[in-house]
Parts: structure tokens; sequence; C-alpha cells
């Protein structure tokens, strides 16, 4: 532990320790399991759900806990510690309410929270094949219909797609007005015409579910829509406010426990009859992981204290996810490499965190399309 | 039902070393953490009063900073706590312990059960419960591995070496439990963010009236001397081979050679 962490509230100490606990006592036993298989650890998600994890950041006037970002950073990066892709999944918890807090009416909150009490997943249902970085260039259409609201289309690469019991779906009235046309709705799993498809067979993150979700001639009230009409892509920005500061922290969490494995391999492996700490070549490596990765913890925490403040820091919380993850991928690179031979076989558990590192460079935004966004904010604001 | 609880903070085993030199406990870099058996005795007292009402108290003697156990207890789902801090209480052996923490119930008052974890991982004596329940002149089931509530009388098992035994005792209690007894459950977010607004009472001698002579160093007939480490002994493996008989022969024949016969 770090002593740092004494700094916390007493609040924020006990959960950071209950989910540390937790992650070494039931989400890391079986992580390997669930990363082999790609089978999602339901019975995990249900503990969760009664810890309080899945309802942490709903308000407390829907049965939530009222949460903030920062103690929310800390669950998350001590999920990822466990397990990363069960954290994304815990995650989707709080990517599916985000709309709602940043345009929702009561009425979405009660839809949404009768979900999330009940122990239910939730899932930010945005990606299509064919529009991951442009987003505006969705396909999946709706037509209103009176008071009703008709879809169709397919998307892609949706984490929870399979297990979520409410989308958080952004469609389009017509593709060619692009990000003017998205509008934004709350669609329970249950409506008649939403079929999953294809179930992803990913290099890492495994224990979580990415599908593709078809949707056709699926009928919801109008009052499902977050937001007004053609605002979606609005929420979809506002939304990142909150969620992109923390979404550094599966990564840091992740790496950590790369880190932690590379440390203890290193006092207990010997070779030229001493353990290999003693080689400065290997010391010095760990030495860079543990700063590396503090660095990026700080910047996370900095940048989600600052969505508490209520600042709204395009160019940080970006910053903070592109730092964080490629200082996951780094660390978990040195983590492999200090373990040498065994750090690259299944047997040991650094080459898993290897893999899961990857995808958070990846998704909420490529790296590159964060740096993107952080150019042209030092640029043009 | 009203049920207290007993909880000591004791270092954390996995971070404990010993000085080489002084034998002393080295401070530095040792987390405190609840004593796991008293993690158990929480666990039973919160699943009683799930199933019959009530509620439970979370108790400790310690410096200001065991009210960390306190706070842990109260996020696991306890009522209200009471700290007994007091420079009197210092240096305290199990006997004057447990005179303390029988004041402490008296002062609370009304209970109808006292749960205490079997032993504490630091001492290590196991007497801290049973000399309460002395002081307390109350009956009392040691080395419990499960527990029911039947009327007024409470079923305890008693785990033994060669049996189990099965005890009907009347309340009020004392009962100290094993590790045994249940899994201690994780506290939940709802019940750590109430835990701050819950009550935490600090205690000194004064307030449970309490006659400090029989407090802290001043009330210990015993004391401890010295602590070391036990000498690490060389030892040797010796594996024989052959036939169950001619085993027991290269067997008898090693004891003997080593005068062990």
């Amino acid at each position: 532990m770090n002593n740092y962490f004494h700094m916390l509230t007493d609040e924020q100490k006990a959960i950071r320790e209950m989910v540390h606990q937790f992650a070494d006592e039931k989400i890391i036993p079986i992580c390997k399991e669930c990363d082999v298989t790609g089978r999602f650890p339901s019975e995990l998600y249900k503990e969760a759900f009664e810890l309080g994890l899945t309802t942490f950041t709903l308000p407390e006037k829907y049965g939530g806990m009222g949460g903030d970002i920062f103690t929310y950073s800390l669950i998350k990066e001590e999920l990822a510690r466990g397990d990363a892709g069960f954290s994304g999944t815990v995650a989707g918890a709080y990517m599916g309410i985000v709309p709602i807090k940043v345009a929702g009416t009561e009425y979405h909150w009660k839809l949404a929270a009768d979900i999330l009490t009940q122990g239910g997943a939730m899932s930010f249902t945005l990606t299509e094949p064919n529009a991951g970085s442009d987003s505006a260039a969705i396909r999946t259409q709706y037509v209103v219909d009176g008071d009703s609201v008709i879809i169709n289309g397919t998307k892609g690469f949706i984490s929870n797609g399979e297990v979520a019991d409410m989308y958080t779906l952004f469609a389009t009235k017509d593709p060619s007005l692009r990000a003017k046309g998205i509008s934004c709705f709350l669609v329970p799993r249950d409506t008649p015409g939403i079929s999953i498809g294809k179930h992803e067979d990913k290099m890492g993150y495994r224990s979580s579910c990415t599908n593709d979700v078809i949707f056709e001639d699926v009928r919801i009230p109008l009052k499902n829509m977050i937001g007004g009409e053609g605002k979606g892509m609005e929420v979809v920005k506002e939304s990142l406010g909150y969620t992109r500061p923390t979404s550094g922290a599966g990564a840091v969490g992740n790496a950590q426990y790369a880190y932690e494995c590379a440390v203890e391999y290193s006092k207990t492996r010997e070779t030229f009859g001493k353990p290999i700490y003693k080689n400065q070549g290997i010391s010095f490596m760990l030495a860079d992981m543990y700063i590396k990765l503090e660095a990026a913890r700080q910047m996370v925490w900095h940048a989600c204290k600052c969505a508490d403040a209520g600042i709204r820091d395009t160019r940080l919380a970006s910053a903070a996810k592109v730092f964080a993850s490629d200082i996951g991928m780094q660390v978990c690179t040195d983590a492999v490499q200090v373990l040498g031979g065994y750090g690259y076989c299944r047997d040991y558990p650094v080459e898993k965190r290897f893999r899961d590192a990857k995808i958070y460079q990846i998704f909420e935004g490529t790296n590159q399309i964060q740096r993107k966004i952080i150019s042209g904010d030092i640029i043009y604001n | 039902m009203k049920i207290l609880v007993f909880v000591k903070q004791v270092p954390d085993t996995d971070t404990v070393k010993l000085d080489p030199v002084t034998g002393n406990l080295r401070r530095e870099g040792v987390v405190s953490t609840v004593n796991p058996a008293d993690l158990n005795a929480v666990e039973a007292a919160l699943r009683l009063k799930e199933a019959r009402g009530g509620t439970v108290t979370a108790v400790t003697m310690g410096p200001p900073q065991a009210a960390e156990v306190l706070k842990k207890a109260l996020a696991l789902g306890c009522d209200d706590a009471y700290l007994l801090s007091d420079r009197a209480f210092g240096g305290a052996d199990t006997l004057a312990t447990a005179y303390t923490l029988s004041r402490a119930a008296e002062k609370i008052g009304d209970y109808d059960l006292l749960l205490f974890g079997r032993n504490a991982v630091d001492g290590d004596t196991a007497q801290t419960g049973p000399a309460t329940a002395a002081f307390l002149d109350l009956p009392q089931v040691t080395l419990v591995s499960s527990l029911e509530l039947r009327d007024s009388w409470l079923y305890c098992e008693r785990t033994l070496e060669e049996r189990i035994e099965l005890v009907r005792v009347k309340l009020p209690a004392v009962v100290c439990v094993c590790r045994e007894i249940n899994t201690p459950r994780y506290p939940t977010l709802m019940n750590i963010m109430k835990a701050s607004k819950k009550p935490l009472t600090v205690w000194g001698a004064a307030d449970i009236e309490a006659d400090t002579a029989q407090t802290g160093g001043k009330g210990s007939p015993s004391s401890t001397k010295k602590v070391f480490e036990p000498e690490k002994r060389n030892t040797d493996t010796v594996y024989f081979s052959g036939s169950a008989e001619e085993m027991a022969a290269q067997f008898a024949d090693l004891l003997e050679n080593q005068h062990l016969l």
C-alpha cells in the first residue's frame, strides 16, 4: 500500500480497501479462467452489485449512493487491478447513466434506477462497425411515429452488449445530417426486435462481453429520448467530460497488478546466485515502473478531482486518459520483460495484463483521437 | 436483542518484524488491522441481528488510533461503537483489559450477549473474553464454531480436539467464537458511507467508573519480559526407501543413533 493513501478520507480509504480485498479474494482467483474462456463472471457481477459497486454513482434519490467521480475512480482502479474486463463491465453502469446526468429527466432516472437497483447492467451504445473514431458517421436510424420511436441498425464493439438490461443508445434521424442528426435513447433490452450478434473474440479484456447489437424495428416510447432531438452528439461530448477523467483509472489498476507481480518475481527468481532485483538492470526497471505508474495515477486523480469540482477541462481529461493508457502499456511490457520467458507464458499472470493494457489505448476514444482533441484545444481555446 | 462485540486492533501479521537486537516489534512499516477472529465475532453478531432484530455495539480498548477498528466494525454494519481510551488503560494485561471491558459493558448496560473472537493474533492468550465473563459473573462458552438462538437459549457448538460439544446457555452470556464459525462479509459501499454518521463514543476511566488501580499496567499482575523469535533450527530431511518393514527398521536405527530411543 502507498503511504499517501492515508491522505484519503476515512470513507475513501475504507472503500479502496474493501474493493482491493474483493479483487484479491474474488476477482483475481477467477480472472485467468475468464481470460481463457472469455466467460463473463455473472456471479461476481451479482456480488459487486450487492456491495454497491454498480450503484455507486447513481444519485441517492434513485436508490444509489450519489458517489463522486474521484472515489469512483478509486473503485475502478482496484477493480481493474483485479481484472480489467470486469472493471469495464461494472463501469457500464456509470457510462450508461452519465447521459441522464447530463440531459435526462426524472423519468429517465427512474428507468435506469429500476435496472441498476435490481442488479442489472447497462451499456453505452454508440459505436458501429463503420463508425468508431468518427462517431458522427453512425447509421443506426430512428423514425418518430406519433409518441414512439422506431429504431433500425447495427451497433458494433458494444461493451456489455449481451449482458446489458438497458442500452443508452445513439441513433440518427438522417445520416447525412452527421452530428446534428443524432439523438440519445434509453432502450430496454427486452424490447422486441433487439438481437445480439457476434461476440468479439478479443486479444484481451476478455471477461467483458463485446458484441454486435442489432436493432430491427425496435419501438420505444418517444419520451425515452434524452436531451431532445438532434442533441445526441452534445450529450456524448458532455458525458465524456464526466467519464473520460476516470478512463485512465482502469489502465493504472491493470498495470499496478503487473508491477506487483514483477516486484515479487524479482525477489524470488535467482540468477547467478542472487535474486534478480540485485541486478541494477532489473531494479532500475522496477523503479521506473513505479515512477510512471505513480505519475499516471496522480494525473487521473487530478483530472477526476477537477471534474468533481465542476471544472470542465477537456484537454486535461484527455491527457490523463492518454498518459495513463500509454503508461499502462509500457509498465505491462516491462513487467513481461522482468519475468522474461515466464512473463511470455500463460502460466504467469503478466502476459494477460499486457494484452489487457492494449485496449485502454484504443477504446473510449483512441489515443490518436485524444491527441487530436488536446492539440485542437491547445491551439483554438 | 442487544449484542456487544469486542474488537481489538492488532498489527497486520504480514507486515510485523521483530528487531533482532531489542526483540521489540518494529513499529515502522507495520500496518494495523482488526484482529481476524474479531471479524468473525462481528459477523456472528450481525447475523444474529439480521435474524432476530436488535442492535450490535462494537467496543475496543486502545489508543485514539484504535478508532480505526471501530470504523471498520461500523462499516460492516454495527450500529454504534465505544472506544475506551485513557492513559490509565495503557500497558494492560488480559486481566486489566477484561476488568476495563467489563466496566464498559456495565456502563453500556442492558446487554443480552457479549461476543469475542477466540484469541488475538498478537498476544494469543484467548483469556480476555473468559476473564470478562468472570468479572461480569456471566456464563461463558468458548471455542464456538456455530451459534443458534432458540427462545432465550443460545445453542453453541464447541469444536474441541476430539469431539464437538453442543452447549446450551441462557442469556445474557459471553461467547468466544472461532475462525471457522463463518466467513466475514465485505463492508458494502452503503454501509461504509453510513459509518461516519453512526455514533462513536470515546470513554475514559472516569466515564466507566473504573478503579484505576485495576486498569492498565497498575492493574496487571503479569507483564511481558521479553519478546524474541524462536531460534530457527536447521532440519535435515531423510528419505527412506524399500518395503514398509525395511523403512521402519531404518527409521528405528536412525532414532537410536540420535539417542531418541
